[in-house]
């Protein structure tokens, strides 16, 4: 085992800032991806359904 | 196996469908497994102490910029000389991603550079050219969306695409070729890695979570695309009438 304490897991050795900032802005940056993925699906669905009910009106 | 029967946007779609919710927890799992190795398995480092700790994410990251973008010239090949559908779509639906894991090799590299070399960004080869492979993705995307046209923003793009590829060997080659501050790699295709087996286990295990996650958003973007192309034909049309 590598840490005694949650403190020591998140000073991280004196790099907490550059350890953390690495992970922390991936994970951000993973979680973005996902959502802007996510609307874009959505978003594409209803407005191709929106462009079938004009075409069969 | 018939490859053109799989190239089919109607036989893709529905398959694509049931192929993501796999590599979507296969990302999951092995991201878990990465990471417990990351933190808790692999001892602390000799000379960096815990900051080496961010190649964890910076390697498997910088390796799928570069092998993302090798897939999408593929991919653009194949559709430039086969005018095949999908293959642009899968291109297409690569870059966002590319560009994602190229900007995370930049920014934790550079929270990897500041302690250990004194600075944020320094103009070395390494550097410089995975800071152009981004400038590349996000060239691609632009040219793309800026022509109204599909069949032609495909080409136009599939064609940066080929020109831009000459730029990953010169990233991976860099570290040899001239003098950077980046050092060179740990891990190579021929001889032994120099580095811990754990630590070079976690960040395979890394790398593969990074595979299997970039096969699922790209699974995800290229359906929306293939529905958006197809939006005319029948199978398109039924399916529009449930829910995404």
């Amino acid at each position: 085992m590598n840490w005694e304490s949650w403190e020591a897991f998140w000073a991280m050795g004196g790099y907490g800032l550059y350890v953390w900032g690495s992970f922390g802005v991936t994970l951000l940056c993973i979680v973005g991806e996902v959502w802007l993925l996510r609307r874009h699906r959505l978003q594409t669905w209803q407005r191709l359904k929106r462009m079938k009910s004009w075409e069969t009106q | 196996m018939n490859l053109y029967y799989y190239a089919s946007p109607s036989t893709f779609y529905p398959l694509a469908g049931r192929l993501i919710p796999w590599f979507a927890a296969l990302a999951l799992i092995l991201t878990v497994v990465g990471l417990y190795i990351s933190f808790f398995l692999a001892p602390t480092d000799f000379q960096q102490g815990e900051g080496y700790r961010i190649i964890f994410i910076h390697v498997p990251a910088a390796w799928m910029s570069m092998f993302i973008y090798v897939v999408m010239a593929f991919w653009s090949a194949i559709g430039l000389a086969w005018n095949t559908r999908l293959s642009f779509v899968m291109a297409r639906a690569l870059a966002p991603t590319g560009a994602m894991f190229t900007f995370v090799a930049l920014w934790t590299g550079a929270f990897w550079g500041k302690p250990m070399w004194g600075a944020w960004w320094v103009w070395d080869a390494r550097l410089t050219s995975e800071l152009i492979l981004l400038f590349l993705y996000v060239g691609v995307m632009a040219l793309q969306a800026a022509i109204d046209d599909p069949r032609r923003a495909d080409r136009a793009g599939a064609l940066l695409n080929l020109v831009g590829v000459v730029n990953v060997p010169i990233i991976y080659f860099s570290v040899k070729w001239w003098n950077t501050l980046h050092q060179g790699s740990s891990v190579s295709l021929t001889g032994a890695p120099s580095m811990a087996r754990i630590m070079l286990w976690g960040m395979l295990i890394m790398a593969l979570a990074a595979w299997m996650y970039t096969i699922a958003v790209a699974l995800v973007r290229a359906r929306s695309l293939v529905l958006e192309r197809e939006r005319q034909t029948d199978w398109a049309r039924t399916l529009l009438e449930g829910k995404p």
